[in-house]
């Protein structure tokens, strides 16, 4: 057992997740998901299934039996390559059915079926999702897609389609919302962290081979301050977010505080990457032909789904203080 | 990962809390004037008594022989008890890794005992009038004569100096040069005596100078041939670079400033906030904001305290610490203050912690120098 630190297992899994996805998933084909007519690639949602991660939080033999803890490192490997594909959602519901001991949905998706959360008002990939888990009256519903009516809504980010949605017949899923909630936001932070992670890493590298006044930007002590503090953010948060998942895995009783820390801190780092990467590459980064912005809009859309920081803080300070009377 | 304490680090962290609880000593005045330092001194000895001073050094010393998870649990047991700014820290902390790591057997034999016990306060002799961030434009040198060193010039901003008898220091043994190499060259770390049985010693003189908030914790010292012996020299003569970026390490990252100080200012805060009954949003906010940035440095010392235990080396990553808890606990006491209202007028206990805090992004290298470091050598952008 590995003090305060990940194991070489869980480390090593996660280095050959983001060697698949730097072949499965480069910038190409989460651009080709923004004109998509699903915004999807069912090529690449084949292959995370048969990587395990789609049904990973599946108990054995179904999935790998795997925990917040053995997914967390994957998770921000997803966001590294801004995978457009509903893996946090459908991480999440496998994880509910699993607690709900649900049988008939868990082999499905298990074995590709796509599932996806509507704990919020505007529901992603709702319209290639075979099974939806929604909220109505502080409980979970489990709704399958022809009981579903969809409105779509513009997303900021094409990759990512949001969807609002009215349904009818639905079976009640035995887990409490709260749990829903918490592993939302947390699988969340886990893919911001990577997002975070993947726009410094870009504007690092552009940085050093962009030249003005004859010497790379990168030289520059202001340029070089942006990206110190993202990095301190990243470095800060992701321990935070490590800590949620340890939480979550061992019932911890301050599990939901763990959690919104985590997300807290994973938006304000993910927002402060997106911001400085911009800064930082300047005019080209604002153009929509470059990459940049797969990734600065991700970090948008995710910031703000499952409670922004704000959001997090204020549900921390009802918690540690007396809370405000309505 | 695992997150969970073994049943000897419980009943360590256990036997410290009791202890602590039971002899931390309530309303001590600030340790940096010279009556409250001589209050702080007999704290100090008291800690060095029952073996609480140097958890981490070696019995011989003083110490418990403590594991560094230990130590870390021993900060956030002495915070969290409420104990007081150490004020035998520039010796304990910062002097005594370079020794460990440099000094001869006779040396550590000679100070870090008396060191661990308050025999002998320490002071850090580094800064300059025109050498701060850029440390490496010392100009203050040592003369070489008949078994030992003659030394000269200025130091400046020397933490507690005036209420110190001994001070350790950064001094140029041979001229500087222009080229990064030149001026890294030629310096020598000194353990330098300024006071001898109560009496200044000969070449040396303190002057007090008074800090932001008015108590005179820092001194300038006035060399004029002072004379330091051979075997006061740590290192070798003309590594002196090498020698005292080893203390920069344990200066910015872990040793200096642990976590268990700001979760324990993150509880005051959350305590503070409830006896006031905040309801204003943006202040509850900033509330859950420093308990966040605690949190997250606490957690990341225990990664950090993870891979130091297996081996690994804590390099520029200390500049990553060191940014983060400065500016923590600035925005901490701000919040504090915001709480306070009008009540943030008075010079009272939050204002003095508000000014210390604003003195933490300058010491031990500015955030400015240590965002260079992050950038040059973690992320691996161009020096020019």
């Amino acid at each position: 057992m590995s003090r305060f630190v990940f194991d070489e297992e869980r480390l090593s899994f996660a280095r050959s997740v983001r060697d698949a996805l730097a072949r499965l998933c480069p910038p190409s084909v989460v651009r080709a998901a923004w004109t998509s007519e699903t915004g999807r690639s069912p090529e690449l949602w084949k292959q995370l299934v048969e990587l395990g991660l789609v049904g990973a939080m599946a108990p054995e033999p179904l999935g790998l039996g795997m925990r917040e803890l053995d997914l967390v490192l994957v998770l921000e490997e997803c966001g590294r390559a801004a995978l457009p594909e509903p893996i946090v959602e459908t991480s999440v519901v496998v994880s509910l059915l699993r607690d709900a001991r649900e049988t008939t949905w868990l082999p499905r998706i298990a074995d590709g079926a796509i599932a996806t959360l509507g704990l919020e008002t505007l529901v992603p990939d709702a319209h290639v999702a075979d099974v939806t888990v929604l909220a109505r009256d502080g409980a979970l519903h489990l709704v399958s897609r022809d009981a579903v009516r969809l409105t779509p809504e513009k997303s900021v980010d094409g990759a990512r389609r949001l969807f609002r949605v009215e349904w009818s017949s639905s079976t009640q899923l035995d887990v409490p919302l709260s749990a829903a909630r918490d592993r939302a936001a947390f699988a969340t932070s886990a893919f911001l962290v990577g997002v975070a992670r993947k726009l410094l890493q870009t504007t690092v590298e552009y940085v050093k081979i962009r030249h003005q006044f004859g010497q790379p930007i990168g030289s520059f002590q202001a340029v070089k301050h942006h990206l110190a503090d993202v990095h301190v953010a990243i470095e800060l948060a992701a321990p935070l977010v490590h800590r949620a998942a340890h939480s979550l895995t061992h019932g911890d009783r301050d599990a939901t505080l763990h959690v919104s820390m985590a997300k807290a801190a994973a938006s304000d780092a993910a927002l402060l990457a997106s911001r400085a990467a911009l800064q930082c590459h300047g005019a080209i980064g604002y153009s929509f032909e470059h990459d940049l912005h797969l990734w600065m809009k991700r970090a948008w859309v995710l910031a703000a789904s499952h409670g922004d920081a704000a959001y997090h803080r204020g549900r921390l300070a009802d918690a540690i203080l007396t809370p405000v009377s309505p | 990962m695992d997150l969970a304490f073994t049943p000897a680090e419980e009943a360590f962290r256990a036997e410290a809390r009791a202890w602590l609880e039971a002899h931390v000593p309530r309303d001590l005045p600030s340790g940096d004037t010279r009556e409250g330092f001589a209050l702080h001194v007999v704290w100090e000895k008291k800690l060095f008594e029952a073996r609480w001073s140097v958890v981490s050094w070696p019995a011989k010393y003083g110490g418990r022989d403590a594991s560094l998870v230990e130590w870390v649990i021993f900060e956030e047991e002495y915070w969290r008890a409420g104990g007081p700014q150490r004020v035998t820290q520039n010796g304990i902390f910062l002097l005594a890794p370079t020794l460990f790591a440099f000094g001869t057997e006779e040396q550590k034999d000679r100070v870090l005992s008396r060191m661990a016990a308050a025999q002998d306060l320490w002071c850090q002799g580094w800064s300059e009038p025109n050498a701060g961030s850029d440390l490496a434009g010392i100009k203050s040198w040592a003369e070489k004569v008949d078994g030992g060193f003659k030394l000269y010039g200025q130091k400046t901003w020397c933490t507690r100096g005036a209420f110190c008898d001994f001070m350790f220091g950064l001094f140029r043994n041979a001229p500087t040069g222009d080229t990064h190499a030149e001026r890294h060259a030629g310096m020598t770390y000194f353990m330098v005596p300024l006071r001898v049985a109560g009496e200044k010693a000969p070449g040396v003189n303190v002057r007090a100078v008074a800090r932001l908030d008015g108590d005179d914790g820092f001194a300038e010292v006035f060399l004029d041939g002072a004379f330091v012996p051979d075997r006061d020299v740590i290192g070798k003569v003309g590594e002196g670079w090498k020698v005292a970026m080893a203390t920069t390490g344990s200066e910015r990252g872990l040793t200096l400033r642990s976590p268990g100080r700001f979760s324990a200012s993150a509880e005051r805060l959350i305590e503070l906030a409830r006896d006031e009954g905040v309801s204003d949003a943006r202040k509850r906010d900033a509330v859950a904001a420093a308990l966040i940035d605690a949190e997250a440095y606490r957690i990341y010392t225990w990664q950090t305290v993870g891979r130091l235990i297996t081996g690994e080396k804590l390099g520029a990553e200390s500049s990553v610490n060191k940014v983060f808890w400065s500016e923590l606990d600035v925005r901490l006491h701000e919040t504090a203050l915001s709480i306070l209202g009008e009540n943030a007028q008075l010079d009272g206990e939050w204002m003095k912690g508000f000014q210390f805090a604003l003195a933490g992004p300058i010491y031990a290298g500015t955030n400015e120098i240590q965002r260079n470091v992050i950038a040059e050598r973690i992320l691996g952008l161009p020096r020019k």
